[in-house]
C-alpha cells in the first residue's frame, strides 16, 4: 500500500472551528506514525546509559524496598493480611508507576515534538499516545519484580492474576485522561510543567501505594475513592493476591466513573485546543 | 470526478502578536487580564456601550480574502516577500493551522514538505531516521521499504547509513534528508522553500524528480526564491503582497509582476519602536538601485536603511549578517567602524550601507539591524529585518560550486594574490626514505 493507494475518501473541508469528522479514522490511518514514533522513543531512550533499560527495573525495585522498610516494618501499618508486605507495596507500585509515568510523559510530549507539530499534519492524539506505548515497555520490564517477589515468597497465584491485564489497561485509561488534558493545556499554559510533578508527588502519598486502601476508616471510603487509582490499585492487589485483599466494588465503580469522565475531558479538551497547537506552540 | 483540487474561498488568517500572553502564555497573566476583561465589559454593558476587543492585543492578518481555485494536475507556483503569508497558505492547506475565516477544499490526499529532515533524530543511524523521517512524512512502511535503496543511492551516503546522523556532516545531514524527501509522491504536493539549502547539482536533480512527479498528473504547489526552479517546475503563478492575492496567471507574468512589486518593498513594517532611534525599513538593493532578494556574490552588498532618530548624539547603525543557521558571520557599525553616528537633527533619514564585496556561499542569509547608542546599548532590535538568497556561488575560475551546506561556513576566502608554492627540501629526504624502506 503506498501513499497514493490510501483509501480515496478524501474531500476535506478546512474551516475555523470545523470538527474533523474523519479524525478517529484518521487516527487509524496514521497507526503506522504511531508506531514508529513510539519505537523512536524507546530506541532513544537509553542511549548513552549504562544500564540501559535496567533502569526500568531498577527504580520500582528500590522503591519497593524503602516502601516495605518505612510502611511494613517501622510505621508497622496494618494489611489484615498473611501477604508479605513487600507484595503489597509491589502491588501498588507497578500501577501507580504506569500511572505516573504516563501523565508526566505524555503530558510534556506535544510541547516536546513541537518541531513536528509545526511542519507535518497528523493526528495530534498520536504524539502522547505514542508516550503510552513507551511507558507500556517500560512496564513490562518492571512486572519482572513482581514475578520475582511472588517466587521469593512462594505466593502462589490465583485465578484472578488472569485479569490482570484487565487492570493495566484500566490503569492505562485512567491515566490517559487527564494525561492528554495536560497535554493540550500546557501548550498553552506551559504552568502546567510545574503543577504535574507537584500532583504526581501528591498522588504518591494519597495513593494507597506505600498501604492497603482498608486503612482508610469505613466511612472515608467511598469519597477517597474519587482518586480513580485507589480502585485501579486495589484491582491489582485482588489480582495478585486474591481474596486476601478484596475489591470495596462501590469505590471501585466510582473510580471507574471519574476514569471515563477525565478520559471524555481530555480527548474533548485536546480536540478542541489540537487545530492551534501550530500557532501557540 | 471533479476536476478542482483545491478551492479557496475568502481565506483570511490572524494571529496575534506582541503580546506577552500569547508567547508565554502564562496562567496568572491570562486570569488577570480575564478578569480586567470582565470587569471592562460589565462597566460597558452599564454604561450601554457595545464591547470591543481589549486594544492591547494586536491583531495581524498573514492572510486576507484568498480566493483561487486548482485544478488536478495543475502545476503552481506561490511566490511574495517574506511574511507575504505564502508559509501561512501552504501551513493551511496542509491542514497544520486552521484558517480564521472562509474556507479551502480539497479533493485528495494532501502530502507537505515544508523542511527538509522533519523529525530526524540526532542519535539515530541514516538507516533509522529514513525510515523515522518517511512515516513522518506520510509514507508507508511497505512504500519506504521498497524505495528505501533508491533513497540511499539518491543520497549518496550510503556508507554512513549506519551511522548515527549526529556525527554526519551538515551536508550529508540535508542530502540524506533531502533524498526521502525527493521520494515523497503525493496527489497533491505542497512543497515550501527547501530547495534552497541544497546545492545546484542536487536542486536540478530534485527539479527532476519532482518534475516527473508532476508529469504522472499530480498537483503541484511550489513556494521558492529560485527563479530557475519556479520557471523550471511551475506553469501557473499566484503572488502574494501582504496577505493578498495580487497575481494569478502565468509564471512568467507573475515573476515580473513579483519583481516589479518589489520596488515597493518595506514600506510597512511592524517592527516596533525604539527609544531614540528606530528602523523603519530595510531592503537590498542591486548594482542598479534597485530593490532585490537575490546577492551576487563578490558584488557590494548595498543595503538601504530607513531609520528615525530623535537627533540623539553618538546612535549608531548595526547591520548583523546571519547564515542559514543564524550563525553570525559579520558585524558592521556605522559609528564603530564607519565613524558615521546617526545624524543629531531629529527626523527621518534614508542611508545606503555597502558593504565591501563579500564572497557568500550559495544558500540563504538573514540581516539584522539594530540602532545602538555608544555605550553600545541595544536601543531598536531588528531581527532578521532582510532575508535574501545567493543563488550560486563560483570564487575561482574552475566552477567550484561553494554552498552554505558543505560544511565551509558561508564565507569563500580569497588569496589576495597568486599563491606560490616553493620549494623547502625535496621528497628525497633520508627520514622519508627511511620510513620507506620500513613500510
Amino acid at each position: 500500500m503506498t501513499s497514493l493507494d490510501r483509501p480515496v475518501s478524501t474531500h476535506l473541508v478546512l474551516e475555523a472551528g470545523r470538527a474533523d469528522r474523519q479524525y478517529w479514522q484518521d487516527l487509524w490511518r496514521y497507526r503506522e506514525l504511531l508506531l514508529i514514533l513510539a519505537w523512536r522513543d524507546v530506541s532513544v531512550r537509553y542511549k548513552q546509559t549504562a544500564v540501559g533499560i535496567a533502569w526500568a527495573f531498577i527504580r520500582p525495585f528500590l522503591t519497593t524496598v524503602v516502601f516495605t522498610v518505612v510502611f511494613g516494618h517501622i510505621a508497622k501499618v496494618q494489611t489484615n493480611t498473611s501477604v508479605p508486605y513487600a507484595i503489597v507495596v509491589i502491588g501498588g507500585l507497578l500501577p501507580w508507576t504506569l500511572f505516573s509515568s504516563v501523565l508526566g510523559e505524555a503530558s510534556a510530549s506535544v510541547v516536546a515534538n513541537a518541531n513536528l507539530i509545526s511542519k507535518v499534519y497528523f493526528p495530534r492524539l498520536i504524539v502522547p499516545l505514542a508516550t503510552v506505548l513507551v511507558v507500556v515497555i517500560d512496564f513490562a520490564v518492571s512486572l519482572s519484580i513482581l514475578a520475582g517477589l511472588m517466587i521469593w515468597y512462594g505466593v502462589v497465584p490465583h485465578w484472578q492474576i488472569l485479569l490482570l491485564p484487565l487492570f493495566v489497561l484500566l490503569a492505562l485509561l485512567a491515566s490517559l485522561g487527564p494525561a492528554i488534558w495536560a497535554a493540550a493545556v500546557v501548550v498553552k499554559y506551559r504552568d502546567f510543567r510545574f503543577v504535574i510533578p507537584f500532583v504526581l508527588q501528591f498522588g504518591l502519598y494519597v495513593s494507597p501505594v506505600g498501604f492497603p486502601s482498608s486503612v482508610v476508616p469505613e466511612q472515608w471510603r467511598l469519597l477517597y475513592n474519587l482518586n480513580p487509582m485507589v480502585g485501579i490499585i486495589d484491582g491489582f492487589r485482588w489480582c495478585i493476591v486474591g481474596g486476601e485483599s478484596p475489591i470495596y466494588l462501590p469505590g471501585f465503580i466510582l473510580s471507574l466513573a471519574v476514569t471515563a469522565f477525565f478520559l471524555w475531558l481530555g480527548v474533548r479538551t485536546f480536540r478542541r485546543i489540537e487545530r492551534g497547537f501550530a500557532d501557540m506552540i | 470526478m471533479n476536476d478542482t483540487v483545491i478551492r479557496a474561498e475568502g481565506l483570511a488568517k490572524r494571529f496575534i502578536i506582541g503580546h506577552k500572553v500569547e508567547r508565554d502564555g502564562l496562567l496568572r497573566e491570562a486570569m488577570t487580564r480575564g478578569a480586567r476583561a470582565l470587569v471592562r465589559r460589565g462597566v460597558d454593558f452599564f454604561k450601554g456601550r457595545v464591547s470591543n476587543t481589549p486594544g492591547e492585543v494586536e491583531e495581524f492578518w498573514a492572510l486576507r480574502d484568498l480566493n483561487f481555485e486548482i485544478k488536478r494536475g495543475e502545476l503552481v507556483s506561490i511566490i511574495g516577500h517574506n511574511g507575504a503569508g505564502k508559509s501561512t497558505l501552504l501551513k493551511i492547506l496542509s491542514r497544520i493551522t486552521e484558517p480564521t475565516r472562509g474556507r479551502v477544499e480539497i479533493n485528495g490526499r494532501v502530502n507537505s514538505l515544508l523542511e527538509v529532515g522533519t523529525g530526524f533524530h540526532p542519535e539515530l543511524s541514516g538507516r533509522e531516521n529514513i525510515f523515522l523521517n518517511g512515516a513522518i512524512l506520510g509514507m508507508s512502511r511497505i512504500e519506504m521499504r521498497r524505495r528505501f535503496d533508491e533513497i540511499v543511492e539518491f543520497s549518496g551516503v550510503s556508507k554512513f547509513i549506519d551511522t548515527p546522523v549526529k556525527r554526519y556532516s551538515v551536508g550529508m545531514y540535508v542530502r540524506l534528508a533531502f533524498a526521502v524527501a525527493a521520494h515523497l509522491e503525493a496527489e497533491i504536493l505542497v512543497v515550501d522553500e527547501v530547495l534552497s539549502v541544497g546545492d545546484a547539482e542536487f536542486q536540478a536533480r530534485c527539479i527532476n524528480r519532482m518534475s516527473e512527479v508532476a508529469g504522472s498528473g499530480r498537483t503541484v504547489l511550489f513556494v521558492s526564491h529560485n527563479f530557475a526552479a519556479v520557471t523550471a517546475l511551475t506553469r501557473r503563478s499566484l503572488v502574494l503582497e501582504g496577505g493578498k492575492l495580487t497575481f494569478d496567471g502565468p509564471v512568467e507574468a507573475g515573476l515580473a509582476h513579483y519583481t516589479a512589486s518589489l520596488g515597493k518593498l518595506g514600506k510597512v513594517r511592524h517592527w516596533g519602536r525604539g527609544r531614540e532611534a528606530t528602523l523603519i525599513s530595510a531592503q537590498l538593493l542591486d548594482a542598479d538601485g534597485r530593490p532585490t532578494e537575490q546577492f551576487v556574490p563578490g558584488m557590494p552588498l548595498r543595503l538601504e536603511v530607513e531609520v528615525e532618530t530623535t537627533g540623539m548624539p553618538g546612535m549608531s547603525l548595526v547591520v548583523i549578517l546571519r547564515d542559514q543557521h543564524n550563525v553570525p558571520v559579520g558585524y558592521f557599525s556605522s559609528a564603530a567602524f564607519g565613524n558615521v553616528p546617526l545624524p543629531t537633527k531629529a527626523g527621518r533619514y534614508r542611508c545606503v550601507v555597502s558593504l565591501d564585496a563579500l564572497f557568500l556561499a550559495a544558500g540563504s542569509y538573514n540581516i539584522d539591524l539594530r540602532t545602538t547608542s555608544t555605550t553600545i546599548v541595544v536601543d531598536h532590535r531588528v531581527d532578521g529585518a532582510v532575508q535574501f538568497f545567493v543563488n550560486a556561488c563560483n570564487p575561482g575560475e574552475l566552477g567550484f560550486d561553494f554552498r552554505q551546506d558543505l560544511g565551509f561556513g558561508p564565507l569563500a576566502l580569497r588569496s589576495s594574490g597568486p599563491l606560490q608554492f616553493e620549494l623547502v627540501s625535496s621528497a628525497e629526504l633520508p627520514g622519508l626514505q627511511s620510513d620507506a624502506r620500513l613500510g
